[in-house]
């Protein structure tokens, strides 16, 4: 039933992101890019690349390193930085955590995920930056499927989930006081399925880890964690070698594998089309009380 | 659960996508009709419904409450409400499906706004038991303002009214009565129950009096191809594109998105608001050449003749311009708890264009439960609709709202708290 004059939902999407980009570009005066070197921030630095073709993208990268990455990504990260010529600011939580700022979480599900909120906000801070965009979608969790595309954070770097601005038709408001600031979300409307199916039609590459591949994990909370320096492996668990990928990339400490077989992106869009658990399930940080992620974004977290 | 919901790799790489909202009262069963729409297109995954249904259990219900997969805010579990809009996805092999649950308290009316100012379909919810209600007229009401183009009537709750046919006839009469002081171009009703799922996506067993398609079915068939005006040129300019690059010396781009109309090389084009023309050179995107851009799509547009253009410009074909004027007539929604001031003067953004503007005068308010104008009260508060005149500090570039719904609209800003305090429609 298509007209001539229709876009595929890939293409609607996208017009709708680079839109969103630009906007940040007009709007704000020191706007940066949150960069992980997963495959949201990839798709995001790739529609930032189109939106200014063929000039270059005007704001720099941040990212909030744990220091418990997986050596895959950070790998990735630089060569694409590299390739696409931004500057690449890196706010560490090791240098947080050294400045005695906030303290290591202990014991074995000890987890760096929720201190990146203040080297973030730091690092907001540090920079002067008033906009971050950020690659969050609502399909992931149920306290981001209530955010705007334009996210107003006070001089705390606090969300007000229950007052926030009205936000109609493409018309964005990013008015703000001195030391106020904005997160956006340009690809607030794409769900994990969009997002592979955009790779695939846009031949984007991404971090190895992504793929099947076989790895040393053990079962946590019904999770598969990889066995890395940063975490440790309780008596009562096992370690085994099992054929994996992973739906998400965070901290070493806290996103968990699938098993899989998926080795290409069109093997892992079937496998995403028919998944039966839901792409963040295997993230423990999500999971600590069925508030985890309302309360640390209130906080600032990304 | 079945094992798939249809989609692979290689098909459905191309589907269209439907936004649509839905609207009611409070405890009219939205959530739980969402709820149902995502369960039984097989759009909920194990864990997300193993969790709710332990959510349930908790709290002693006796079914699985479907309603728990959008209250997403600590505050609406707790207290049984949905206070801001909360976007939904899904998808079936025919459509992409974008869902705005808004708000059903008056209280949130501003957030319902925002939820319908994108939405492509409407789904208004009414209690079989109550009838059509004043938030029923109220919602019915904002989305015929805010055009949306197609309007479904989800008359909910049958199985407590005994499946009865003329409860629901009597309904939809009175509805229609209602809706005929409205401009709704495409009206539907649909007899269903959300939490026991008849004619949600399945047919209902219960009431084979009804002959009509089922919801689902209309969500993935209603025509939404013609609902983007491909007509009347406009491309408001968003940014200048100018590298300054050894391999770029001297391009120079305007970057966009297409409001409407259809844009070629060749074209004779007027810049606004200068009235300069000249031709479009090219319509550039990352990978080369487009050869036509048509809303909503985001291109960059290089001229023949190097002409003055920024931010806020606009470009349209010569022979067909837009209105050009610092006097606006709008119907506004009032979004703040702070009263609209008038003659007061407040920020103002019209697609990519900011500029101050003055209330000069609010002609009526509008009463939304019978239509009425009031013309002896004109104090415009919180949820309060009117009919007001402005006149802003440049000219703008609009068409009416009912012909453009990205160059008829506008938002006014309180520039003291910078908060978007006015949704306004060009009449």
């Amino acid at each position: 039933m298509f007209s001539s004059y229709n876009l595929s939902h890939l293409g609607e999407l996208e017009a709708e992101a680079i839109y969103v980009i630009r906007e940040v570009a007009a709007q704000f005066e020191n706007p940066v890019l949150m960069f992980s070197g997963g495959k949201d921030s990839i798709t995001i630095c790739h529609l930032a690349r189109k939106a200014f073709h063929p000039a270059k993208i005007p704001f720099s990268f941040l990212h909030v390193d744990t220091g418990h990455n997986f050596p895959e990504t950070i790998g990735f990260r630089d060569q694409l930085v590299k390739e696409v010529g931004v500057h690449l600011i890196i706010a560490s939580v090791q240098d947080t955590i050294d400045s005695g700022k906030v303290s290591e979480e202990k014991g074995p599900n000890a987890s760096r995920n929720a201190l990146q909120t203040t080297t973030l906000l730091e690092a907001i801070e540090e920079n002067k930056f008033d906009a971050a965009i950020g690659g969050a979608r609502r399909d992931e969790e149920k306290a981001r499927a209530k955010e705007r595309f334009f996210s107003h954070r006070d001089e705390f770097g606090q969300w007000d989930p229950k007052n926030q601005r009205a936000e109609l038709w493409s018309i964005f408001n990013g008015r703000k006081n001195v030391g106020e600031h904005f997160r956006v979300f340009p690809l607030s409307n794409w769900t994990e399925l969009d997002v592979w199916q955009y790779m695939l039609q846009e031949k984007l590459d991404m971090p190895s880890i992504y793929f099947s591949h076989k790895r040393k994990v053990f079962v946590r909370n019904g999770v598969f964690l990889a066995d890395s320096e940063f975490i440790t492996v309780k008596d009562n668990e096992t370690l085994e070698e099992k054929t994996v990928r992973f739906r998400t990339i965070g901290d070493m400490t806290c996103t968990g594998a699938i098993e899989s077989t998926a080795c290409s992106i069109e093997e892992v869009i079937e496998e995403v089309a028919s998944a039966r658990s839901a792409e963040r399930g295997g993230r423990m940080d999500d999971q600590r009380t069925e508030a985890s992620m309302e309360d640390r974004k209130k906080e600032g977290y990304f | 659960m079945e094992e798939t919901n249809g989609i692979n790799s290689k098909t459905y790489m191309d589907l269209e996508i439907l936004r649509f909202t839905t609207v009611g009262s409070v405890d009219d069963g939205k959530s739980t009709l969402i709820g149902r729409l995502l369960f039984d297109s097989k759009s909920i995954f194990d864990d997300q419904y193993d969790a709710i249904k332990k959510s349930s259990e908790h709290n002693g219900d006796s079914t699985v409450n479907l309603a728990l997969l959008t209250d997403g805010l600590r505050a609406e579990r707790e207290q049984g409400i949905t206070i801001d809009v909360a976007y939904r996805y899904f998808a079936t092999p025919k459509r992409k499906f974008i869902i705005a649950d808004t708000p059903g308290h008056i209280q949130y009316t501003r957030n319902m706004v925002t939820g319908a100012s994108g939405a492509r379909l409407a789904i208004i919810l009414i209690d079989a038991r109550k009838g059509v209600v004043e938030q029923t007229s109220r919602h019915s009401f904002i989305a015929s303002l805010l055009k949306i183009p197609h309007m479904v009537v989800c008359i909910n709750k049958m199985d407590l009214v005994d499946w009865d046919r003329d409860t629901y006839e009597r309904i939809k009469k009175q509805f229609k009565s209602f809706a005929s002081k409205l401009e709704i171009s495409d009206l539907r009703f649909v007899p269903i129950s959300a939490l026991k799922g008849d004619n949600v996506v399945k047919r209902s067993k219960n009431m084979d009096w009804f002959d009509g398609p089922t919801l689902m079915y209309l969500l993935e068939t209603i025509h939404i191809g013609s609902d983007l005006n491909h007509v009347d040129c406009r491309f408001p300019v968003q940014s200048v594109i100018r590298p300054q690059s050894a391999k770029y010396p001297d391009y120079r781009s305007y970057a966009g998105k297409v409001a409407g109309g259809v844009f070629k090389a060749g074209d004779e084009v007027m810049v606004l608001p200068s009235g300069f023309t000249s031709k479009i050179s090219s319509i550039d995107g990352y990978d080369g050449e487009i050869k036509e851009a048509f809303a909503p799509m985001a291109v960059s547009i290089r001229l023949e003749d190097e002409i003055d253009i920024s931010r806020g410009d606009m470009i349209v074909r010569v022979n067909n311009v837009p209105e050009i004027s610092q006097d606006i007539e709008l119907m506004i929604c009032w979004l703040s708890e702070k009263p609209m001031n008038h003659n007061g003067k407040y920020g103002i953004k019209h697609t990519t264009k900011d500029a101050r503007c003055i209330i000069r005068d609010i002609r009526y308010k509008v009463n939304v439960n019978n239509l009425h104008r009031i013309e002896d009260d004109k104090s415009v508060g919180l949820n309060d609709i009117a009919r007001v005149s402005i006149r802003t500090t440049q000219p703008f570039f609009f068409d009416k709202y009912s012909r453009n719904r990205t160059t008829g609209s506008v938002i006014l800003i309180d520039e003291g708290t910078n908060e978007t305090v006015g949704a306004g429609m060009v009449i």
